[in-house]
């Protein structure tokens, strides 16, 4: 499903944040992603959702040579794409339900299936009783839960968090990992930096390990 | 399935268009005040447009008041000149004529002038006949009046022919002058109402970098972050067009009890020309696509150096 084939990033001001790295993530396949601060998680993943694109060497994402992706296409290739990360990247000023609704509206769906795709992605995550709230009314895991439905709505193939838990007290970090494996279970593959070693551990799944922006 | 894709294309378009309705609703006052100077600057040309076409109405109702005077040799019989006068005639660019003989031009002059002793005093009639013509020509043929006075000059009993509509002309100079004005008038107020609203649409955009990042992290194209900010400027350009009629009705209506005292004073049957149906068209229609165009402007510029990080 996700394959990087000997793929360098040189940010601008000409720091190696990756070097060489060649891994293959199964379709379905559930794998942490760890490693020191600054070690290129962030990077990896920011190469996968295009927000970022590889100096030299290949990323693959379902069949499609992203390397090879024309910049227009990139806004339908993300939709392809869940994505979660540490501080949510909510807008403040739109209720739960809108929030959630954007990956839908933006694609052109229906009034009907926004309401009930949004619904059902909020039931999944337990925040169905909040739709009508503001984010800045909520928790942080919450917050964070809103986060993983927008992710999830348009059912992508693929989920990429980065550092979901960053920001929460160990019981909510479990719960927040217990959704991820969910929605692995029912085909999506899930793909989640964290530098939480404890709880990984305990949760067993594939960790790629990075170290310098190598495979360690 | 076209059907309802098209339905939903254009339900959404609507639901963009009156979001970005309510955003402007939402900040009366800074709206207010780029919605003004929007007015303004589109009502300055189109009132002196309006003004500019009522001139020159008045001057087309002298259309026809081009002239050519015939003045003849001194020594020409009545009997030679009433002959000419009905030659002309026959012209095919010479509509009427008129001939008035020297006796007649010197009873008019008396007349006219009131210097009947001095006239007295005089040992012979020092006026030549003269035939007056009305040319078919209307007097924006420039050209064919000078040929047609050239034609008359040459004729052997004619002393002197001369064109009597210089005043005309130079009207008409003056307005083509006017024209030329307005028209780089509306041309840079154009260009400001383009500033103003690509000005306003940029902050607009500065204060949603955070919203426009989000949108492209889940998949929103740049055809989809610029509909709202192309239906902001929609609606500076079409509320500024609207009041920019309203300023000009008002200001028409200012004037218009002046203007008609005015008119009347020179017997004349001008009324005010408004244009105002044409310009309740005209000035929307036109401030909107400003509107789009300074909006679109401002978003192509911005829209690519805000992507995700
Ligand atoms: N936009 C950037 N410009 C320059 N250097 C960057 C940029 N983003 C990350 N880096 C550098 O790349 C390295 C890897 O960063 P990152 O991928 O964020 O690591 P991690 O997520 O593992 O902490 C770090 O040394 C960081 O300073
Ligand atoms: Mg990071």
């Amino acid at each position: 499903m996700i394959r990087f084939s000997e793929v360098y990033k040189r940010y601008p001001n000409q720091h190696e944040a990756l070097s060489g790295l060649s891994f293959e993530l199964d379709k379905g396949e559930m794998a942490f992603l760890t490693g020191h601060s600054g070690a290129g998680k962030s990077t990896l993943l920011k190469l996968i959702a295009l927000i970022e694109r590889s100096s030299h060497g290949q990323v693959w994402v379902n069949n499609q040579n992203l390397t090879r992706l024309p910049k227009w296409k990139v806004p339908y290739y993300r939709r392809k794409i869940g994505l979660v990360f540490q501080d949510h990247n909510l807008l403040h000023d739109r209720t739960v339900f809108d929030n959630v609704a954007l990956p839908l509206i933006i694609a052109g769906e229906n009034h009907r299936e926004i309401g009930r795709r949004v619904r059902a992605a909020l039931d999944k995550v337990g925040l169905l009783n909040k739709e009508r709230s503001l984010p800045i009314a909520l928790s942080g895991g919450e917050q964070q839960r809103v986060g993983i439905a927008r992710a999830v709505v348009n059912r992508p193939p693929v989920l990429l968090a980065d550092e979901p838990t960053g920001n929460l007290d160990p019981d909510l970090s479990r719960e927040i990992m217990h959704l991820f494996e969910q929605f692995n279970q029912v085909g999506v593959t899930v793909f989640v930096a964290s530098h939480d070693l404890e709880l990984i551990n305990r949760m067993g799944h594939r960790h790629i390990t990075l170290h310098q922006g190598r495979l360690a | 399935m076209l059907k309802l894709n098209l339905h939903s294309y254009f339900t959404r378009h609507i639901q963009v268009m009156l979001y970005s309705l309510g955003q402007l609703w939402r900040t009366p006052a800074a709206t207010a005040m780029t919605v003004l100077v929007i007015g303004i600057a589109l009502a300055l040309p189109a009132g002196l447009y309006v003004l500019l076409k009522n001139v020159e109405q008045v001057s087309s109702q002298w259309d026809d008041a081009s002239q050519i005077s015939l003045f003849l040799q001194h020594k020409t019989p009545d009997v030679r000149g009433k002959q000419l006068a009905e030659q002309l005639l026959t012209w095919p660019d010479i509509n009427a004529v008129y001939y008035q003989s020297a006796k007649d031009s010197l009873a008019e002059f008396r007349q006219l002038s009131g210097l009947d002793a001095l006239l007295d005093t005089l040992p012979s009639n020092p006026l030549p006949p003269v035939i007056v013509i009305q040319p078919k020509l209307a007097p924006s043929e420039n050209e064919a009046l000078q040929s047609l006075v050239e034609r008359l000059q040459n004729m052997q009993e004619v002393e002197l022919a001369k064109l009597d509509m210089e005043w005309l002309q130079r009207l008409r100079t003056i307005n083509e002058t006017g024209e030329r004005g307005i028209s780089i008038l509306a041309i840079l107020l154009s260009l400001s109402v383009l500033l103003v609203i690509g000005n306003t649409i940029r902050l607009a955009i500065l204060n949603r970098q955070t919203e426009i990042r989000v949108i492209k992290l889940v998949g929103g194209t740049n055809a989809f972050v610029r509909r709202p900010f192309l239906y902001t400027g929609f609606w500076y350009g079409l509320l500024g067009g609207a009041i920019a009629w309203l300023t000009l009705l008002l200001t028409l209506l200012f004037i218009n009890g002046p203007v008609n005292r005015l008119a009347a004073l020179y017997d004349s049957h001008f009324t005010l020309n408004w244009l105002s149906g044409q310009m309740f068209i005209a000035l929307p229609l036109f401030g909107l696509l400003l509107g789009v165009l300074g909006a679109w402007l401002a978003v192509g510029r911005h829209l690519n150096d805000i992507e995700p990080t």
